[in-house]
């Protein structure tokens, strides 16, 4: 087959980012809930309210890592709905939507460092 | 392809937010709006939400300062606002995921489901304002 992918005859289609970000939603929204789960049946399940049964919680390992992972879920689906919702409204300037994306990613990359030590703080 | 994209293109389809206001959205239209408000909402309170929980594991003291912190009428008011939104966002997000694997489809039953959304989110929403306001 002829080589038809450079020029003016350049495929510029077919990135896939949208099918990726369609499926990372998806895919960040059955951890999130599946964690919410646990959380509840650990929580609730334990039946010590105070300090001691919730940061208890915290303590193992496991648990860590999987709130670790329920929160890059959800940083990730944060990612993916804010940049619909800035391409949806910030339409009148390209610059204005960028800045806003930009910032968006450097808040939501903060906040997973945050979130990191809290998490391995306990 | 550069001119291509700079031409000035007349926009169809877009209405101002007092239009928005004013259209009679179905039942499905206002679950899908409020998921979108819901998470807008959410990602706002973001450093909120790790706020409290920095300070519910951080120490017993910090604990307790949450309790003083949270005894707050304002503070109720945020945290139930938030537990509506992620209420709101869980149910209407396991409505889109039944919907991706093509359950649910049709309009009657596209009805059906977005006050389902409704009557499972805002009784739950309610049990948690009655709960943080100390009905029980």
């Amino acid at each position: 087959m002829a080589n038809n992918n450079i020029g003016p005859k350049r495929l510029v289609v077919g990135a896939h980012y949208g099918l990726r970000d369609w499926l990372a939603q998806r895919l960040t929204a059955i951890v999130m809930a599946l964690y919410t789960i646990i959380l509840l049946v650990e929580f609730l399940g334990g039946r010590n309210f105070s300090y001691e049964g919730w940061a208890g919680m915290f303590s193992h390992q496991w648990f860590k890592i999987v709130t670790f992972v329920a929160f890059l879920s959800l940083f990730y689906h944060v990612w993916v709905g804010m940049r619909d919702i800035w391409m949806d409204y910030a339409t009148k300037s390209v610059a204005v939507r960028l800045v806003l994306q930009a910032a968006t990613i450097a808040w939501l990359i903060g906040c997973a460092g945050w979130a990191v030590q809290i998490i391995w703080r306990v | 392809m550069s001119e291509a994209v700079k031409r000035d293109r007349r926009q169809f389809g877009r209405m101002s937010f007092a239009q928005a206001l004013q259209y009679r959205l179905p039942p499905a239209g206002v679950v899908s709006i409020f998921h979108r408000i819901s998470g807008g909402l959410m990602f706002v309170l973001l450093p909120f939400v790790l706020f409290l929980l920095d300070k519910s594991l951080t120490s017993e003291i910090s604990f307790d300062y949450l309790r003083a912190f949270t005894s707050n009428w304002f503070v109720k008011l945020v945290i139930l606002a938030l537990s509506w939104a992620y209420l709101h966002h869980f149910c209407a997000g396991i409505r889109h995921l039944l919907m991706d694997l093509h359950v649910g489809l049709d309009k009657t039953s596209g009805r059906k489901s977005a006050i389902t959304v409704f009557a499972i989110s805002i009784p739950l929403a309610v049990l948690v304002g009655l709960k943080l306001f100390g009905a029980f």
